[in-house]
């Protein structure tokens, strides 16, 4: 059982929990995940670690309600506990070397894992722009937390009601055309977001790491559910990832492959919401 | 006067067109009388070759004159301090290509139904035997075992029984392994699988789930933990693909991820949140049990058409007879000589089809086996709308990967020698992890061996 000892509402899609999780806490990294599952009946779902404190023995995760077990989750309180959560799973984040000058993209609850990304090349010394995107600015996150962890913050909104209005790709693209050059690019978001970016960043030849948030089961490389094809090649987001060459991703493939269980995930809330009527 | 009749006293089973719509266990075994009068058929010969078939050496005719004599407690007894899985043995052993290929009995006729007694005693002394277990005094060393499958359980359960004091690291959040994530309710009930898990925690052995040796903890940490002497029976690992075009439509996945939604998080039944693919029209790929396990999975989800596309034949298929025989009586299609060549997909990326190439057989390969060779011409479309690859794995990366001094071969099945022992001092390792793909009881079998090997290395050690 794994305790939840901080509960906090980031915006009404959005929560962050801090779960005790000792043995997970003394070996997380930046772009590793875990898998919960919240109770007997329940399937495993993979998130990646927000945050993580090695001396309180705690990991954070910050999710989005976007189907049954997410709402599950968040139906749990503080004092609450996980059944079960295992990790830390996939490969560190392998920063380019002799990358000076970063910017770190964020879309919407991606930015929760963009910015332990930003946190932790900040506080090796290296100068980080971070670029945050949202749809609107009810839901922004992070705000503060990203302050602290970067040289420049760009937020940016897609109705403009806060911040820059547009998406992060323009934002990026404003920066590049004001002549920043950047050694490399970390994206993480939405699919397609990060699809775009790649495409921008690979004009301008910036070497770009995307974490991908494949469809997974194990979560320990025996399943396959989560294979991503990587310059042609099969990868196993859960062994060899979570982090690859956003250059070298097929995205329309990974957004096909991630709607496979759609239909029936929508289908089954409606059911459970029919139930509870 | 031994029974002499020429074939097994036939064993009770659900009716093939109920039981491809449930998932309820299909053989129902054998009564009482049942298996007296089967018990009767061994002849209890002195030279025992059954006993040399049996991976684990269970002192089969033993426990069948047990059994002939109704002392089903005391064949219990006889069975257990040999095998320490029997109602699963009885269940998922190749029989026919073990004990029972080596039953006298069979030169005319059948053999001994041998797997069908053992069952029979393992669940008799389950519903009235004397479970208790008595704990063992511990010699006060410790022994990590790395995995949960039939080959860690088995090095746990023997370890523990000299004294060691056990824990098992298992990554996912139950123990059991394959005999949870792989092999189907309908053929190795899962309450059966914990009853066994729990008669090792009575014996004191300490499973920790969640716990992903390699990521959470390393071996040279379990080491500095105060594990003297550790197991990896991390069983096998990434599932492989053909490398075909069409391979990442919706719809085609591997035989463990379908079988783990099935069997692991219970996505059957009603009230569990794990979605499985529901499909009409099934390709399982692959000659193996697994093959068969998710053939008969699929069509207790309820698809209308399943079929086994193999590209050896029938003769050459890996699974066991009984499975190809419960498969083909439940209705899976098997279309053997078949190859697949590439997947179809519809405008929405859906697998839709499936083309395949018709095969036949030319010379003997280094398998021994008669290779298949295609059929200019011959391809076609097999209207299918999910592909399940069941075509083998390769062992998990995670622990070899994250210690130093652990050498794994070509193919990354790990190095042992001839006590189990891997290239690192102290750190055994068995089943799947070390042989590939192979059954529950060659792992299990490993993890026998491994614990004996491991307490004459801990008696030297400790001299």
């Amino acid at each position: 059982m794994f305790p939840i000892v901080r509960k906090k509402e980031l915006n009404p899609n959005v929560t962050l929990m801090e779960i005790s999780a000792p043995y997970i806490a003394a070996k997380a990294m930046p772009g590793q995940f875990i898998i919960f599952r919240v109770d007997e009946t329940g399937e495993r779902v993979p998130l990646t670690i927000a945050d993580f404190d090695r001396e309180k023995g705690t990991i954070t995760i910050i999710f989005q309600i976007v189907g049954y077990s997410t709402e599950k989750l968040n139906a749990l309180s503080e004092g609450d506990s996980i059944l079960d959560v295992v990790g830390p799973l996939g490969l560190p984040t392998e920063y380019p070397e002799n990358a000076e000058r970063i910017c770190v993209i964020g879309g919407g609850v991606g930015c929760a894992i963009a910015y332990p990304q930003a946190k932790y090349m900040h506080a090796q010394g290296k100068q980080v722009d971070v670029i945050a995107g949202f749809r609107s600015k009810d839901i922004v996150i992070l705000e503060e937390e990203f302050k602290a962890a970067c040289s420049e913050l760009i937020l940016c909104t897609d109705d403009g009601s806060y911040g820059r209005q547009g998406f992060v790709t323009q934002a990026l693209q404003a920066q590049i055309d004001a002549g920043v050059k950047y050694d490399a690019v970390i994206a993480i978001g939405p699919v397609p977001m990060m699809k775009f970016v790649c495409e921008l960043t690979k004009k301008y030849d910036i070497p770009t790491i995307v974490s991908l948030n494949p469809i997974m089961v194990d979560g320990t490389g025996m399943c396959g559910g989560c294979r991503v094809t990587v310059g042609g090649q099969i990868r196993y987001a859960c062994v060899d990832g979570p982090d690859f060459d956003g250059h070298q991703v097929d995205f329309d493939e990974l957004m096909r492959r991630n709607g496979t269980y759609r239909v029936r995930e929508a289908s089954c809330r409606m059911l459970r919401q029919a139930d509870k009527l | 006067m031994p029974n002499m009749a020429m074939t097994k006293v036939p064993i009770p089973e659900q009716d093939p067109k109920v039981r491809a719509r449930n998932f309820d266990e299909v053989t129902l075994g054998y009564t009482a009388e049942m298996a007296m009068e089967e018990a009767q058929r061994c002849l209890n010969c002195k030279n025992m070759p059954c006993v040399s078939g049996c991976p684990v050496n269970v002192r089969i005719p033993e426990f069948i004159q047990k059994v002939a004599e109704g002392d089903f407690e005391q064949a219990y007894v006889i069975i257990r301090s040999t095998n320490g899985l029997p109602a699963v043995c009885g269940r998922v052993c190749p029989q026919e290509r073990q004990c029972e290929s080596k039953c006298v009995r069979g030169i005319k006729g059948e053999p001994v139904g041998i797997g069908r007694l053992e069952r029979f005693v393992a669940d008799t002394h389950m519903k009235n035997g004397d479970t208790t277990v008595e704990k063992p005094v511990s010699n006060g060393h410790k022994a990590a075992i790395v995995g949960g499958g039939p080959a860690g359980l088995t090095c746990a359960g023997d370890l523990a029984r000299m004294g060691y004091e056990v824990t098992i690291f298992e990554a996912f959040h139950v123990a059991g392994g394959v005999l949870m994530y792989g092999i189907p309710e309908f053929r190795l009930p899962k309450d059966i699988v914990q009853k066994e898990v729990q008669t090792l925690r009575k014996l004191g052995v300490n499973i920790m789930t969640n716990m992903v040796i390699g990521k959470v903890l390393s071996i040279d940490e379990l080491m500095e933990q105060g594990y003297e002497t550790i197991f990896v029976g991390s069983g096998a690992g990434l599932p492989r693909f053909m490398g075909i075009e069409g391979e990442a439509l919706v719809g085609v996945c591997s035989a463990n991820e379908y079988l783990t939604r099935i069997n692991l998080m219970k996505g059957y039944k009603e009230g569990y949140d794990t979605p499985v693919l529901k499909s009409k029209s099934v390709a399982v790929v692959g000659g193996g049990n697994v093959a068969m396990d998710a053939a008969r999975s699929a069509l207790r989800m309820g698809a209308e058409h399943v079929y086994i596309v193999y590209r050896r034949s029938e003769d050459e298929m890996p699974a066991r007879r009984e499975e190809v025989h419960h498969a083909k009586e439940e209705g899976v299609e098997f279309l053997t000589l078949n190859n697949p060549v590439k997947i179809l997909g519809d405008e929405n990326g859906r697998a839709c089809a499936m083309v395949c190439q018709k095969m036949e057989l030319g010379e003997p390969d280094e398998s021994g086996r008669r290779s298949p060779v295609p059929v200019e011409g011959s391809e076609y479309e097999l209207p299918v709308d999910t592909v399940i690859m069941s075509i083998g794995t390769s062992p998990n990366p995670l622990i070899r990967t994250t210690t130093k001094g652990l050498e794994a071969n070509r193919r990354g099945c790990l190095i042992v020698d001839e006590d189990m022992m891997t290239t690192k001092e102290g750190v055994y390792a068995g089943g799947d992890a070390v042989t590939g793909a192979a059954t529950v009881i060659l792992a299990m079998g490993a993890g026998k061996a491994a614990a004996k090997a491991m307490d004459e290395y801990m008696q030297k050690k400790s001299k």
